[in-house]
């Protein structure tokens, strides 16, 4: 009924990385890639290393072995602000929105990398400021729109529940125009009825915009439903790559998540 | 000019007469990405002429029926207004129906065409397909998340009016053509009833029907193109109906389409009506929202809001009837205007609010003193959707809580021997569709309707409306047993949602109650009483407590009517889940069916009815999504106190 979506190229290459902190191995040799318009989940027992993984992808820690190679550029080092720049959002595991702000504006900061008027400028809200402000505003309206949150526009984050909260933490995201997203865990905590809701929305977003997904959850309903390739981490080695059916008969899989006698 | 009002008898035609009168003036607004869009009555007479001439060019001819579903959207209105035009039946269905309610309507109305919201409708009707062969077209307003659709019967609203263009300019004269073939007694408009008990039936009404219903209600009280109103109320709904559709046209005024079902509040403050209607647990839930923020506010403004409240209670009402009230009060509510009522009439979105109705259940006293005494002209009335909404209506300056007010313009009203209220007038309905059995039952050989409801007049002259005529029944010591009676009078504390009151032949009465979750959870919170869910909340001992005393009040109020004192609620339990629609315990208008409620919880009613403290019940429930799953519960019964008129009189 459905037709199945065009996935393209290889947008993002892993190579190799090993990460360290002293001497604990966060990720050992770890390599996979992710093409264009596809959902790739990461998945592995707690402490596998699935975060650090997502945070070496945009920038936030820095590998001491391997590469990224993110639209054709490699690089051993990158910053988040420039991941950010070529198009990588992210949501985070523990939410991290402006919790005193208003969703309307906790969006808004998303469009920070589009806005090309000194703050000044922007200050004083005149002129050219105040178009581009316009122009903003109305892409941070469609998210709305598309995420359904209209009722909350003008509500301060640190009132909504935890399921909305998510929902807002994805429009920020969303605000960016990313090329990539990615997603620490955007299901965590959340009844049946908003992880529906939030799948749904994951789809939406991979559809109507074409954007890339990397995402981790632990919820295997979800992975399985949702992503078209899965790597699996554990003790921060991939212990399994393939589509969601080739994972889950994948017996290394099976002794992480299940355990098995040493 | 009788000439020209003999025109204007269909409402394709005053959709064209006001597209000439009023051509500039807004008809329609909606919210779109945060901004408020206007269409004029010229645009809307194009809009409407273009979906006409596309649904032509799809095959949709005189007669034929075409399903609606979704929220109040302006392209869904447009669409009634088309099907009209080209001699078809709009049929609005529920938008929060599930699929397989819905087979049972596209069954009946043999609906070939369905105009939709977006894809959650779309969904439900693709799965409904297969039994529902007749289906050959379905229409979608919004194409989000469309784009990987392959069914044939699927075309996009664009796409719609794109062909209706083409096929406007190729046969230029077939939409003028087919507007002058309507006449009065065309049926205009399908409406399913909300099937209290049985299948629902499609209510035939004709276009005059709507039209003079609609002319009564905008004369009674001087409606016109000033007037703005926000339609948010289910288009499947009679109310919906009369005051978002037949109303607009005949007064040409401007209707409001909200963003989304959830931001009711925001669009009415940000629109401000003038003209209201809603339901009476719409009422109740402002209200709750305002008291719960009031007791988070400061100190001052508490007092301050307590004080005026208490004034307004004491004259609010008088002064809004213009009737005499001491000098001091009208200073003092001069004042509260000012600092209270005033602001708050603001919040509520009620600053220019003129004229407001609510109907389809009783409305609690307090509740409805409460807006008036802060100055909303609240009013009551009463019809159904055989008599499109329109029976009964409260004249300003006569308005009392307990009446549903006098006849409307043009509306006969009598009480038959047993009770029923009988209406007659051209409100009527037509027919149910395919039900002459039906049709036939409900109408008398003197074209009396029988409305099902039991009421009588007051000494003033306005319809009081005790129960449904078929749920009035005995109890065993023979005194007279109205079940909504004492239903409604429970409901009537913002902690109890919903109630059932069982004791027809029976020697007591004994209720099934529902809390309110949002009240009752707020109190709980205040009182750190911990709760993980509605179950859990409702089985608390303090919950019990808190719900006795409310029953209690209650049974001493029933004790002071003389017909009804027996009919106190003698032992009670909570309900360990919600009734809900979706569990076929309440209707989609959110009415309890009573019979299925009595079937479905018989264990529990039975255990009422011994000396049981507790009794234990599974049962199984419907989610959103459709899956089902099952609730077990201990369920405590407790008694509540009952009083004799001479205890009261002690008492003093």
């Amino acid at each position: 009924m459905v037709q199945a979506r065009n996935i393209g190229d290889v947008i993002l290459k892993i190579d190799n990385i090993s990460l360290a902190f002293g001497g604990v191995k966060a990720l050992s040799e770890v390599s996979f890639d992710v093409r264009e318009h596809e959902i790739r989940a990461i998945i592995g027992p707690n402490g596998a290393g699935k975060s650090s993984m997502l945070n070496v992808i945009n920038g936030v820690y820095h590998p001491q072995h391997g590469s990224v190679t993110f639209k054709g550029i490699t690089r051993e080092q990158m910053r988040p602000h420039e991941a950010a720049k070529q198009g990588i959002a992210r949501t985070f595991q523990n939410i991290a929105l402006f919790k005193g702000m208003t969703v309307l504006d906790n969006i808004m900061t998303g469009r920070n990398l589009r806005m090309h008027r000194g703050f000044l400028a922007q200050a004083i809200w005149y002129g050219p400021a105040l178009k581009e402000e316009i122009e903003h505003r109305r892409h941070v309206e469609q998210i709305i729109d598309f995420l359904q949150i209209e009722s909350i526009r003008k509500t301060p984050v640190g009132r909504l529940p935890y399921g909305l909260q998510k929902r807002v933490e994805l429009a920020r995201a969303l605000a960016a125009e990313p090329v990539m997203l990615l997603l620490d865990e955007p299901m965590a905590g959340m009844n049946v009825e908003e992880k529906q809701d939030m799948c749904r929305f994951i789809l939406d977003v991979n559809d109507e915009f074409g954007t890339t997904i990397v995402l981790i959850e632990h919820d295997m309903g979800v992975v399985m439903d949702l992503s078209d390739r899965v790597v699996v981490l554990d003790y921060g080695r991939k212990i399994g790559d393939g589509t969601p059916d080739e994972v889950r008969d994948n017996q290394a899989v099976i002794d992480a998540y299940l355990g098995v006698q040493h | 000019m009788p000439d020209e009002q003999a025109q204007l008898d269909t409402f394709p035609r005053l959709l064209a007469a006001n597209a000439e009168r009023l051509r500039e003036r807004p008809a329609v607004r909606e919210k779109d990405l945060g901004i408020w869009q206007t269409w004029t009555w010229g645009e809307v007479a194009v809009e409407v002429r273009t979906l006409a001439c596309g649904l032509a060019a799809l095959g949709f001819r005189r007669g034929d029926t075409l399903a609606i579903i979704g929220d109040n959207r302006p392209r869904l209105y447009w669409a009634m207004a088309a099907a009209q035009a080209l001699g078809g039946v709009p049929v609005p269905l529920y938008q929060d129906a599930v699929a397989n309610e819905m087979v049972y309507v596209f069954d009946d109305a043999e609906a070939q065409f369905a105009i939709v919201e977006d894809q959650e409708q779309v969904d439900k009707l693709i799965e409904i397909l297969p039994r529902c062969p007749r289906l050959k077209h379905i229409v979608y307003d919004d194409p989000r998340g469309m784009r990987h659709y392959t069914q044939p019967q699927l075309l996009g609203y664009d796409e719609l009016a794109e062909r209706g263009r083409a096929f406007d300019a190729a046969h230029p004269d077939y939409y003028p053509g087919e507007v002058a073939k309507g006449q009065a007694s065309d049926i205009g408009i399908m409406l399913y009833t909300s099937g209290t008990t049985g299948k629902p039936k499609g209510v035939c009404q004709m276009h005059s029907a709507f039209i003079i219903s609609a002319q009564g209600g905008s004369g009674f009280d001087q409606l016109g193109p000033e007037d703005s109103i926000l339609s948010y109320l289910p288009m499947a709904w009679v109310g919906d109906h009369l005051f978002s559709y037949a109303q607009w046209l005949v007064a040409g005024f401007t209707i409001n389409c909200p963003e989304s079902g959830d931001t009711m509040m925001t669009d009415l403050r940000e629109i401000g009506p003038t003209y209201y209607f809603a339901p009476p647990r719409i009422f109740e839930n402002l209200l709750t929202t305002v008291m719960i923020r009031m007791e988070d506010a400061s100190a001052i403004k508490r007092a301050l809001f307590h004080y005026f409240a208490g004034v307004a209670r004491r004259c609010g009402a008088e002064i809004m009837d213009r009737k005499p009230a001491a000098f001091v009060d009208r200073l003092l509510y001069a004042l509260g205007n000012v600092l209270i009522y005033g602001p708050l009439r603001n919040v509520l979105g009620m600053s220019r609010i003129r004229v407001a109705y609510t109907a389809g259940a009783a409305i609690g006293p307090d509740l409805f003193r409460f807006y008036r005494s802060i100055g909303v002209n609240l009013k009551q009335l009463y019809g159904s959707t055989e008599t499109c909404a329109y029976v009964c209506l409260q004249p300003d300056g006569a308005v009392r809580f307990d009446t549903v007010g006098a006849p409307a313009p043009g509306v006969e009203v009598k009480i038959a021997d047993n009770g029923e209220v009988l209406v007659r007038g051209p409100m009527l309905l037509k027919e149910y569709y395919k039900r002459p059995d039906a049709t036939a039952e409900s109408i008398d050989a003197d074209g009396y309707f029988r409305t099902g409801d039991a009421g009588f007049f007051d000494d003033a002259g306005q319809l009081k409306i005790i129960d449904r005529a078929k749920d009035v029944g005995k109890l065993a010591t023979g005194a007279m047993f109205a079940p909504n009676y004492i239903e409604n009078k429970l409901k009537f504390f913002p902690h109890i949602k919903e109630a059932v009151a069982f004791g027809n032949g029976r020697d007591q009465v004994c209720a099934l109650i529902n809390i309110d979750m949002g009240s009752v959870g707020n109190w709980a919170e205040r009182r750190a009483i911990p709760y993980s869910g509605y179950t859990d909340l409702a089985a608390k001992s303090e919950v019990y407590e808190l719900i006795r005393e409310c029953v209690e009040k209650v049974n001493s109020e029933l004790a002071q009517e003389d017909a009804l004192a027996d009919s106190q609620v003698h032992r009670y339990l909570i309900l360990h889940k919600e009734l809900d629609a979706d569990d076929d315990e309440l209707t989609r208008t959110r009415k309890v069916r009573r019979g299925f409620v009595a079937e479905k919880y018989a264990v529990l009613i039975e255990a009422l009815y011994s000396d049981q403290t507790e009794c234990h019940i599974e049962t199984q429930v419907k989610f959103e999504d459709g899956r089902t799953g099952i609730v077990r519960a201990d369920v405590g019964i407790r008694e509540a106190r009952v009083f004799s008129p001479e205890q009261l009189k002690k008492a003093g």
